[in-house]
């Protein structure tokens, strides 16, 4: 059906999100925690290490956990309060079946599961294999992620699996694989500190990475200049030597005007190039017309900004540049990621300590996520699905024939197009609420309401998730065990701290118990999430992102192991690229040269403002578990719209005023935050709010060609002032969708 | 405390409230926090600033209170008010420089920053500073601040003619020796220096 079965105020009263404000066992100094689990947080790349305290099977607190290099005890909010989302009211227990008319009815597993397979199966037999869609989630653990690829090919054997970090870093995924061979941070962060010169773009680090901020203050108090790049002066902007306040979308011209100047001025290493890189020529021949003039124009900043970048940038010793979703949440995005990858390679200063590059992944598991076989053309270890030699080496490892493997598919919007046009007709997703994290909300919402049958794995009952036709209650992080991979390449474990509540059961049990309805159990036969590792080794060995060498074990004594890591007596990789030898068959960086286009929706007449979306500190994605937490949401209760107070002067809107953020695809109706840190020529809504709150209502569907990624970063919208909604959804709670 | 000191830096603070957040967290302070963190001027800036009790030598909250409920630890550490001795008449949170104690209502009971005694009384961080990912609040060896920051940590301040020493250091450029707050100093007022319009407006 995959339609609501009640209205949604209905819904809400009976799953939430409601907020958890109190520990288990109250604000209580007296209650001792029977064990003290060293794991990490689940809320983002970083992944720190955090101590969760569990008394009789309930997380009742945290404590820090100092000792954990990466983070050192530091937390920021959603770390702090993270253990909020245990014993919580919302929670589901049991599988769930829609029921028209009256929402949701708990039924039994082997309920559930039958009719999940049947569905699967059904819609296959009637519209073919590629009829029905799984999506994954980047904030699974390794196993999970691993399982999903090899649960969409052996079990259901389908080709259309992709998963959300699709929306997330692919763009930067595709240029480094592109570029240097390999898709992978290419430094530990201990190297940011060492840096001279650090530029960071179109990354709010102050808020989606926070612990990177002492990384970039160390590296300050060493003398480094730091350079951001953002249309917003974000807190780690305010306090940066040189702040561009980049045009949504132009970050190319940055980039490319910054290597005009500093083959202008000889800051170039030749000889490194020479050695090491292909396609410098191109590349110089492409930034010869990206005069700081021109290149200011399309960057919509001063041209002394450029050239000023360039003199910090060009002549230091030792440098360090980073980017996030700001660059490659766009329909360029992969060309954007080139861009600031030239920079970086002009100068010879990378695979060296204090010398680097890297993509600042936003969700938990982003870089695990990608890497084995979650992605449409992707198998485990990072290996091609349309390689022969690839194929034939994992059909080995699953004992399958090469040639049931399915081939490439498609990728998480065109999956969405394909409901539209009928193809896809039925889905399967986990750790994924495209209700409010895709783009362009109500065509996803049509095309959720086309499919013939949608389930869906989760512990909270999220936005999307309401329009499941079966709901199978799964696993907390800290419910299950299992492996991630954080934003440095860096491979930790999560322990288990409890288990999963009443009738919820672990995800990585469910897909194995839907497996063998679909007739593939002895190829889902696993006792442990340690078994499921074990394969994903052998499945990654040899490939790009080899994993072999890394055991549990392992990771516990050496406190994370970097991958490549080829056999258990490699040391791990902290630092890709050593010596200037990349990844590439080659051995060289493959530079690109890189022409600026504009955004597939600029801003014109009708719709004269561009929009641009992004995160808050104490949320975390579509908000489906950080939203559920009172001291997260208490600390930015509802969206608001950032406008400058020229831009709110013209349309006579002042601070707090309710206004109507408007594009050719929908709305919300927020207050207006009116604030001098944003250009004049943008507007900022955050994005982790449902139904009439939801960015998303306003962005485009439109995807970068080579990675699919969305383009979140910027579209055209107007901006009124109205009066305060009091339809029912504005009357929701704010953490539901309602308004203040 | 073994030669561990508090130390605030202000310019690296990024507003994400981390400390906030986990001070209710401390095991004494029972889901009430206890730390403040200003927003300056969002209107203007993102600039935000951690505030903690900054620990007088001789502390003005304690001189202030007509029912002696406000004590100082032998090391130094200004506890919160005594609940037997608290008559809630706010003398405190009026006479403290830095605008630290707070008077709740709902226990008549004035409450402030203890440096979360409970765990630096025996050996471990407080928790805004063990939980602060930029590093504005730390909590370490003066010696460790000494090698590791550019800035110069001081605990002197001149409030108009009152001269106040503070356990708690700030971090400030190399020049400053002393913090005057001068009576003219306090108001609003409104800055452009970090108005995106104007940057853009820079050639």
């Amino acid at each position: 059906m995959a339609k609501l079965p009640i209205d949604v105020v209905t819904l809400v009263n009976q799953f939430g999100p409601t907020l958890n404000r109190v520990p288990a066992t109250g604000w209580n100094s007296d209650v001792e925690p029977d064990r003290i689990v060293k794991t990490h947080c689940c809320f983002c790349g970083q992944q720190c290490g955090i101590q969760l305290k569990v008394k009789d099977n309930r997380v009742i607190g945290f404590e820090p956990w100092e000792d954990f290099p990466f983070n050192q005890g530091r937390l920021c909010p959603k770390g702090v309060k993270r253990y909020m989302q245990d014993e919580h009211p919302d929670r589901l227990k049991s599988a769930l079946m829609r029921k028209e008319g009256t929402g949701f009815v708990p039924v039994s597993w082997e309920e559930a599961l039958d009719k999940v397979a049947g569905e699967v199966r059904r819609i296959q037999q009637t519209y073919g294999n590629d009829a029905f869609a799984i999506i994954g989630g980047a904030s699974l653990t390794n196993e999970k992620a691993y399982l999903m690829g090899k649960f969409a090919r052996v079990a259901v054997r389908t080709a259309n699996i992709d998963y959300n970090g699709r929306l997330c870093m692919v763009s930067a995924g595709v240029a480094s694989k592109k570029v240097f061979g390999l898709d992978r941070s290419a430094n530990p962060w201990s190297d940011i500190p060492k840096a001279k010169a650090i530029l960071a773009a179109g990354s709010n680090v102050a808020e989606c990475s926070p612990i990177t901020t002492h990384y970039f203050w160390q590296a300050r108090e060493n003398g480094a200049k730091i350079i951001i790049l953002d249309p917003r002066m974000t807190p780690i902007a305010r306090n940066a030597d040189l702040y561009i306040p980049v045009r949504s979308g132009g970050d190319i011209g940055v980039f490319n005007g910054m290597l005009h100047v500093m083959i202008e001025r000889g800051w170039i290493d030749r000889e490194f190039l020479a050695q090491h890189a292909t396609g410098w020529e191109q590349v110089e021949e492409s930034v010869s017309k990206y005069t700081p003039e021109y290149a200011a124009k399309i960057a919509g900043v001063p041209a002394s900004m450029i050239v000023r970048a360039a003199e910090i940038w060009g002549p230091a010793d030792t440098s360090f540049l980073l980017h996030a979703r700001g660059i490659e949440h766009h329909s360029k995005g992969v060309q954007n990621c080139m861009a600031a990858m030239n920079v970086v390679l002009a100068t010879g200063r990378i695979g060296r300590e204090g010398c680097g590059y890297a993509m600042i992944t936003g969700q938990g598991n982003g870089q695990g996520g990608r890497e084995h076989g979650q992605k449409c053309d992707q198998l485990p270890g990072g290996r091609d699905i349309e390689n022969p030699e690839h194929r034939e080496y994992i059909a080995g490892v699953w004992g399958v024939p090469e040639e049931s493997i399915p081939h490439k598919g498609l990728t998480f919007i065109p999956i969405m197009e394909a409901i539209h046009a009928g193809k896809i007709k039925g889905m399967l997703s986990i750790c994924c609420n495209p209700m409010v994290s895709l783009p362009d909300k109500s065509w996803v919402w049509e095309a959720l309401e086309k499919l013939e049958f949608y389930s869906t794995i989760d512990f909270f009952l999220s936005e999307a998730g309401r329009y499941a036709d079966v709901v199978l209650a799964g696993s907390l992080m800290e419910e299950d065990e299992g492996t991630t991979t954080n934003v440095e390449g860096r491979v930790i474990h999560h322990r288990k701290a409890v288990d999963p509540p009443a009738d919820a059961r672990v995800d990585w049990k469910i897909i194995c118990d839907l497996a063998a309805r679909l007739g593939a159990g002895d190829k889902f036969s696993y006792n442990s999430p340690a078994e499921i590792f074990d394969e994903l080794r052998a499945a990654s060995k040899g490939g790009p992102n080899d994993y072999y060498g890394i055991t549990w074990e392992r990771i516990d004594r050496e406190l994370g192991v970097f991958w490549p890591c080829p056999s258990l007596d490699h040391p791990g990789t902290p630092r890709l690229y050593e010596g200037g030898k990349f990844a590439h068959p080659d051995g060289k960086a493959h530079m690109q040269p890189v022409e600026w286009r504009p955004a597939a929706e600029e801003p014109d007449s009708e719709y004269p403002i561009i929009l641009t979306t992004g995160r808050v500190v104490s949320q975390y994605l579509s908000g489906s578990q950080t939203r559920r937490i009172g001291a997260l949401v208490d600390q930015y209760p509802q969206p608001l719209c950032e406008i400058h107070p020229l831009l709110a002067k013209k349309f006579g809107i002042a601070e707090g005023d309710f206004v109507k953020v408007e594009s050719r695809r929908g709305s919300v109706i927020v207050r207006a935050n009116v604030v001098k840190t944003i250009r004049p020529d943008t507007v900022f809504v955050p994005y982790h709010w449902p139904l009439e709150r939801a960015a998303n209502n306003m962005t485009v569907h439109n995807i970068d060609p080579m990675s699919n990624i969305p383009e979140y970063k910027i579209c055209a919208v107007r901006v009124s002032k109205v009066p305060q909604p009091h339809d029912e959804i504005s009357e929701l709670e704010v953490e539901a969708g309602g308004v203040r | 405390m073994n030669g561990m000191e508090f130390f605030i830096d202000y310019s690296r603070c990024i507003g994400c409230k981390a400390c906030v957040q986990a001070c209710e967290e401390c095991d004494t302070h029972r889901g009430v926090s206890m730390i403040h963190l200003e927003t300056i001027m969002r209107a203007d800036s993102v600039q935000t600033a951690p505030q903690v009790c900054m620990h007088c030598e001789d502390p003005i909250c304690a001189q202030v209170c007509p029912a002696d409920a406000i004590k100082k630890t032998p090391d130094g550490v200004v506890q919160s008010s005594l609940k037997p001795r608290c008559i809630g008449c706010s003398n405190c949170v009026l006479a403290c420089p830095f605008g630290v104690p707070k008077y709740s209502v709902e226990i008549n009971q004035m409450m402030k920053c203890d440096m979360c005694y409970d765990r630096t009384s025996v050996g471990k961080g407080p928790m805004c500073a063990t939980v602060c990912p930029s590093g504005a609040l730390t909590y370490t060896t003066r010696e460790n601040i000494e090698r590791t920051r550019q800035g110069l940590a001081i605990r002197d301040w001149q409030f108009g003619g009152e001269a106040v020493r503070t356990k708690v250091n700030v971090l400030v450029p190399r020049s400053v020796e002393r913090i005057d707050v001068g009576i003219e100093q306090l108001g609003i007022t409104h800055t452009n220096e970090y108005d995106v319009a104007a940057l853009l407006a820079g050639d």
